[in-house]
């Protein structure tokens, strides 16, 4: 299990220190400061192993969480405890910074006892925390407080407590997704796939019973055959149903249900959470394509063209839309002309950058540049990475779609209708690349 | 308290009055200062300087000065202010036991506090106060605490118990501890179970024999029930230790894997993978025609998928598990290549990953598709990464046969970029293409050859001067190409200079007229210039070779090359095994099994993947579950049967050459007497010599001198044409300046392969020119190349250690097989062993460590100046007590007593007198083992009659024990 947990500034310095085996000493925090943050060379790997000493880190910003064993662990769970720990000081004090971490080292050793006992993560969602770990003592609690908080702690619905109350029942829901694209220059796709997330604020009272329900192909399918009324029957298959390759969920939902019946059921964690992540690669929408042609005159200059098509519904706009041409690193300089929105060439980032604000569906827009050259005697050829995208679009590139949200709660006095109920569909780009 | 609010407030409204301040370096006299606030009435005050002396413990300054200070503060009922002091408590009680005893009785009072959060947090740093003292103390709290009413304080009491077992194991069985945390897994809240599911995991580990863990069809029921309830920290605890759980039969593997499978849909990575061990470990039981095989087949696929896109570290970690499952199971994911493309962004620890598994699922249906990924690839800018994507292309043309062609193209194309990693690492794949396709593609030579001289790399020089070598026919100038690497021989690598000597031999055979004079030069300098021993051997037997039977040499040297198989890089099939059994953990990522990275014995136990039963079988093993129930696995290292406790001891031993240090054995009084017998030994026969090793010491440095001048010699008895054949010259190996006839049992399998994951050792012992030689012979029988050999003996009666390290000098690669012989020295620690001319050894390589024992002649042992004087021999044996003397035959024996006299001297057993009595030829010996001991014998030879033909022999000596063992000796000796 995990020996022991430190923190780093981007020097080096240790700023939190918490050993929670023997067999870790002191020089631990030393080991790795010398062999990974001093080290000259890039990371080459996440787990490093000195002296029979394994050490597992994660970057936030220019911190360093380091968790440290001299054990066979489970790898995978040290990850996503440095993760979840990164999540919870996020969620008590903003940030992860050298500047909050002094601030608040108090309340992170704090945290770090109670979420990490003798290297075994424990509870750790911050809903659950904030009730006992708020740094002002614990005095004015009642008996039925502390246990109520003991119970919610090892419960399990660890995640929500009792009592909750709001006078009006409020539910957003989030579908984020972010289309990922490699394209070859000749406009064949390499690889593409839609990698989702269903993103829910709630605003509840008691603890209401929901049911989430998308056009999943599998479900859909299953209803159209299992002979369901025929209307249901029409309505459902005659919408367009996605295959998703895979999905997972927050704790809350429950797994076996799933398994068995494909149905999605939970009792939602209170405020924002992550019901969901999913990810899909079949008949996906690719918002935007890129035609890239670069031609090299010369030794010393090379004219680039880029055409960005737009593909989706004319009456849907697209937002935030830039265009990251790389350049060569010996270019002296560029000129630049593009139809539409703002180009500029950075010399830092060795790339032309091309924003365009807005624009609608089947569209298309054009660039050119000329890149002048320094002549350079240096062999190794320039790698050309890829011309990548960002942009935001209204819809889901995946063509998912929300079918319900059904709330019940018995105890308390409100139905399904009485639940305002948001839904909100956006398709950002992940990375989305054509070479050239 | 108001202090306490205030500091929130600031949290909150931003303000600059925060924590950091502690952090400001203070002056000179800063521990006099914090020990005046600690002490301060105001309670702020005191919070404040505990604050500080944590911020500065935190930075590593020592504050173990104000331990009473800060321990003063404990009593109060800020939890804040007490939940710091403890931090401190956790930190400095080991530094200060005496004093951490002064927070007994708060810890003991808060155990019974109202509040439950207290308790708890009372019984969870109690734990972690490693103080014998105080872990008395805690025994009866955290026997209360585990039956506390309130789950938290349950949970936390149920880790505790592992804590107190790592400090004291004994105390935690001596109180019972165990069976109330069995009793825990029944506990009706999952977390409480989860906790001590992981508690009792852990302490499993420890005791690897143990049945602490009972699973049972009924536990594991439970476990599953918790699985579905418990956090996802607590889903993974009692998945890792499903894992270990042997079902007695398929169905009930099945059903485990159904309830298990809902799993792969979690948000939690590791839950994932840990859910896929354990459907990885438990499919080897299901029958492969069932349907649920296949069907648990495909649901494996999409979780691996989506494990890709969380956060790089954890990519990183699935990649290396998915290695391991694409290896033992390559049609989970054969469909899935495309997810494997490398992005441009991906860190480039996950670049490589991806790109091995790339190579690994190449085939024909998507060899275009990889090829033009990796032809991108190999113009990135990462040296590695494009060095590797360079490699693969070569992979792949040997793995897909209907794409070499493309390959080798790729290659060129390549090679022409003139980027000069490119070209080098495109160099060493094609020389493999040559060897997978002969004749095939060797029109690109050419071009090749043209890039002789940018070639700066050992690997790369090799392999071109392979492919001339090879194909010295078609290369007009081969002679001249390899002339030119000839004038810098001394500064090339061993591998290079061995490719160099090897290829213009080669030439040599095939343009015999021209390239007299390269061979004459090449072998020359690799004979006589040359200090490396495998150079020399290898110029040596060409060398003779040649001299004596060209046409034997051109069979020998240009013969037909076995073809290399497709698949490279393999793991080995029992580690893979093992490392399958141990996805998601650190071994999984290192791909080492565990004991090559844990210290000690926890998490050393080898686990194994369990075998399929037929359905029919379900009612034939119910033991199975018990016996897996313990540790759910075998141990291997069980191949030394006995001494369990001193094989705890080998294993401790860090696998570096000779170690004469290390405690003391913990010895008992048997293992005591041993080492007085054998260590004193006769100390009125070994009178004046103070130095009992003197002698030996000296054999030792006398035969390295002789070997030393033996090189000179040699290479003029080999110009003789003709020489002597084949058999002289294996004997120039160590033969030299040894006594010739010392008895050497042949060599005997030590270490079967199928213990040691594919290596395989055989052996003897020698005792030449003085220093005892321990002969092995290592055979590569698994698919990797082994590398980095060491050996390390444990502690044996006559102190035998090795003298040097085990000289492996180049890997070994499949099939190789190589001799090494070790010279040992008889200055190691000394233990007394039964039998007692056993000796533990174990041995390393890249892939594991492995434990044999074997038995030595005592003969080894004998010195060269063993002869004692007449007058010396006949007062000891007098001496020695009647009690002492041992009465052996040997039978069958047809030798003559001057045969016998002269067979026994070469191995050290001197004859000192000879009387004929009676038709009787009596012979009178001695013996001195190299720890001084003088063994005396008597042998009785019959002249007179034929048919009597049995020896008899009469041992005494001061240590009665050796006597059995001599006379062993002798007999071999005498029938050898």
């Amino acid at each position: 299990m995990i020996g022991g947990l430190f923190i780093y500034n981007h020097k080096g310095e240790v700023l939190i220190s918490r050993v929670y085996r023997d067999d870790i000493g002191r020089h631990a925090v030393d080991a790795f400061r010398v062999n990974v943050i001093h080290a000259r060379q890039q990371v080459r790997s996440p787990v490093t192993n000195i002296a029979r000493t394994s050490f597992f880190h994660v970057k936030r910003s220019n911190i360093w969480l380091a968790a440290v064993t001299k054990q066979n662990v489970n790898a995978a769970m040290v990850f996503e405890f440095l993760y979840k720990m990164c999540d919870v000081m996020a969620a008590y004090f903003g940030k992860i910074s050298e500047e909050n971490i002094k601030n608040n080292f108090v309340l992170i050793y704090e945290l770090l006892d109670e979420i990490l006992d003798f290297g075994y993560p424990q509870n750790s969602e911050t809903g659950a925390l904030k009730t006992f770990i708020t740094q002002q003592g614990i005095k004015g609690q009642t008996k039925e407080e502390q246990s109520q908080i003991t119970s919610q702690v090892t419960g399990q619905i660890g995640w929500r407590r009792e009592g909750i109350k709001y006078r009006r029942n409020e539910l957003f829901l989030d579908v984020l997704e972010s289309v990922n694209l490699l394209m070859s220059p000749q406009g064949q796709v390499l690889s593409a796939h839609v990698s989702g997330r269903v993103v829910m604020k709630s605003y509840l009272s008691g603890m209401p019973e929901c049911k989430f329900g998308m056009n999943d192909k599998i479900v859909i399918d299953k209803a159209g055959k299992g002979g369901v009324t025929d209307d249901v029957a029409k309505s459902t298959t005659g919408k367009q149903s996605i295959a998703i390759d895979d999905c997972t969920f927050n704790q809350c939902v429950r797994l076996s249900k799933f398994d068995s019946e494909r149905s999605i059921s939970f009792i939602p964690p209170d405020g924002e959470y992550e019901l969901m992540r999913y990810r899909t690669t079949k008949d996906i929408i690719l918002p935007f394509r890129v035609i890239p042609l670069v031609r090299e005159v010369g030794r010393t200059k090379l004219e680039v063209k880029v055409v960005i098509k737009s593909n989706f519904k004319p009456s849907l706009l697209a937002q935030k839309i830039e265009v990251r041409i790389p350049t060569p690193l010996n270019t002296s300089g560029v000129q630049v002309i593009c139809m539409k929105g703002k180009a500029k060439y950075k010399a830092s980032e060795n790339a032309i950058v091309w924003k365009i604000k807005r624009m609608a569906g089947m569209k298309e827009s054009q660039i050119s540049a000329e890149i002048e050259l320094l002549p350079t005697n240096d062999k190794k050829k320039w790698a050309r990475p890829p011309i990548s995208m960002n942009f935001e679009v209204p819809f889901a590139p995946s063509g998912l779609k929300v079918r319900y949200l059904k709330v019940f709660e018995s105890k308390l006095n409100y139905s399904d209708h009485d639940v305002i109920k948001w839904v909100r569909y956006i398709g950002r780009s992940g990375i989305y690349e054509t070479r050239c | 308290m108001e202090w306490a609010n205030q500091l929130c407030e600031n949290r909150q409204f931003g303000s600059k009055m925060t924590d950091s301040k502690y952090f400001t370096t203070t002056k000179k006299g800063e521990i006099f200062e914090l020990k005046a606030e600690l002490n301060s009435d105001k309670k702020e005050k005191k919070k404040e300087a505990v604050k500080k002396v944590i911020a500065s413990m935190t930075v590593g300054k020592d504050v173990s000065a104000l331990f009473p200070d800060v321990v003063n503060c404990m009593q109060t009922d800020n939890l804040e202010l007490k939940k710091l002091v403890y931090l401190y408590l956790m930190n400095y009680a080991k530094s200060q036991p005496d004093m951490a005893i002064m927070a007994v009785n708060t810890f003991v009072k808060d155990c019974e506090d109202p509040n439950p959060l207290i308790r708890a947090l009372a019984v969870r740093t109690m734990g972690c106060i490693r103080v014998d003292k105080i872990t008395e103390y805690l025994c009866e709290p955290l026997r209360k605490c585990l039956k506390d009413e309130d789950p938290y304080v349950r949970k936390t009491a149920a880790v505790c118990v592992a804590k107190l077992h790592d400090i004291n194991a004994q105390l935690v069985e001596d109180q019972g501890f165990l069976d109330t945390l069995k009793d825990l897994i029944s506990d009706s809240n999952p977390m409480v179970v989860a906790n001590a599911v992981a508690a009792l995991s852990e302490i499993a580990e420890s005791h690897p024999n143990s049945n602490l863990l009972d699973l049972n069809p009924q536990s594991i029921n439970k476990l599953l029930t918790a699985l579905n309830e418990c956090t996802e920290w607590g889903q993974i605890f009692i998945l890792d230790c499903l894992a270990n759980y042997a079902p007695r039969d398929d169905r009930e593997s099945q059903s485990i894997c159904e309830r298990v499978t809902p799993r792969l849909s979690h948000a939690n990575s590791a839950v994932v993978l840990s859910a896929v061990k354990v459907l990885m470990k438990f499919m080897e039981m299901l029958p492969k025609d069932l349907d649920y095989y296949g069907t648990l087949l495909k649901k494996l696929a999409p979780p691996l998928v989506t494990l890709l896109s969380a956060e790089p570290e954890l990519q990183y970690v699935a990649l290396r598990n998915i290695n391991l499952i694409v290896q033992k199971r390559p049609e989970i994911l054969k469909h899935e290549m495309k997810v494997f493309f490398v992005k441009y962004n991906d860190p480039i620890y996950v670049k490589l990953e991806k790109l091995d598994i790339m190579i690994r699922l190449a085939s024909q249906a998507n060899i275009a598709q990889v090829l033009a990924e990796l032809k991108e690839y190999a113009t990135e800018v990462d040296v590695d990464f494009v060095r590797k994507a360079v490699r693969a292309i070569g992979r792949c043309a040997i793995k897909v046969e209907q794409s070499a062609e493309r390959c080798v193209s790729t290659l060129l194309d390549l090679i022409q970029t003139k980027v000069n990693y490119v070209v080098q690492e495109a160099i060493v794949v094609i020389k493999d293409i040559f060897r997978k396709y002969p004749n095939k593609y060797e029109s690109v030579i050419a071009t090749l050859c043209e890039n002789l001289d940018s070639l700066d790399e050992p690997e790369a020089r090799a392999a071109m001067i392979w492919i001339v070598g090879e194909y010295a026919e078609r290369i007009d100038n081969a002679d001249e190409l390899l002339e030119s690497f000839l004038e810098g021989f001394h500064d090339e690598s061993t591998q290079v200079q061995l490719q160099l000597l090897t290829a213009i031999v080669k030439l040599f055979l095939k343009k015999p007229t021209e390239t007299q004079e390269l061979v004459q030069q090449v072998l020359s300098l690799a004979t006589q210039d040359s200090d490396n021993p495998d150079l020399r051997d290898r110029g040596y037997i060409y060398w003779r070779l040649l001299s004596t039977d060209p046409v034997a040499a051109k069979e020998v040297v240009l013969a037909e090359k076995p073809l290399i198989s497709e698949e490279t890089d393999l793991i080995e099939p029992t580690l893979l095994e093992e490392l399958i059994c141990h996805i998601g953990t650190l071994a999984s990522v290192y791909h080492k099994p565990p004991s090559a990275f844990v210290e000690g014995s926890r998490g050393v136990m080898h686990k194994r993947l369990p075998a399929r039963t037929g359905s029919g079988e379900s009612t034939e093993s119910p033991d199975v579950g018990t016996i897996a129930g313990g540790s759910g696995t075998e141990t291997a290292p069980s191949i030394i049967p006995s001494q369990g406790d001193l094989l705890g001891d080998l294993l401790n031993l860090d696998l570096a050459p000779p170690t004469t240090t290390g405690p003391p054995p913990p010895t008992s009084g048997m293992q005591m007497g041993g080492m007085d017998l054998l260590g004193g030994g006769l100390d009125s026969l070994m009178g004046d010599e103070s130095e009992p090793l003197g002698g030996d010491i000296g054999g030792s440095a006398a035969m390295g001198a002789g070997f030393g001048a033996v090189p000179a010699v040699m290479p003029a008895s080999l110009n003789a044409p003709m020489g002597g054949g084949l058999g002289d010259l294996f004997d120039l190996g160590g033969g030299v300046g040894m006594p010739l006839g010392a008895y050497i049992p042949p060599k005997t399998v030590w270490l079967p392969a199928m213990k040691a994951k594919g290596l395989e050792i055989s052996g003897t012992f020698a005792r030449r020119a003085g220093v005892i030689q321990m002969e092995l012979t290592l055979t590569n029988k698994a698919m990797s190349v082994m590398t980095d050999f060491a050996i390390q003996f444990n502690r044996n009666s006559f102190g035998l250690a090795p003298a040097g390290p085990l000289q492996v000098l180049s890997p070994l690669s499949p099939n190789q097989t190589i001799e090494v012989s070790l010279p040992l020295s008889t200055v190691g620690p000394v233990m007394k062993m039964e039998p007692l001319n056993n000796l533990q050894v174990a041995v390393k390589n890249n892939i594991d460590v492995f434990y044999f024992s074997c038995q030595y002649p005592i003969s080894m042992l004998f010195v060269e100046d063993g002869k004692m004087e007449r007058q010396v021999f006949l007062a000891t044996w007098k001496d020695i007590p009647n009690e002492n003397e041992s009465q052996f035959q040997i039978k069958d024996c047809h030798l003559n007593s001057d045969a016998a006299s002269n067979k026994l001297q070469a191995s050290n057993i001197f004859t000192i007198a000879k009387r004929t009595v009676e038709g009787q030829d009596m012979l009178y010996m001695s013996i001195k083992l190299s720890n001084g001991i003088w063994v005396l014998a008597e042998l009785r030879v019959q002249t007179g009659n034929p048919n009597y033909t049995d020896l008899e022999i009469s041992v005494k000596c001061r240590a009665p024990e050796v006597s059995q063992c001599v006379f062993q000796c002798c007999e071999a000796v005498l029938k050898n």
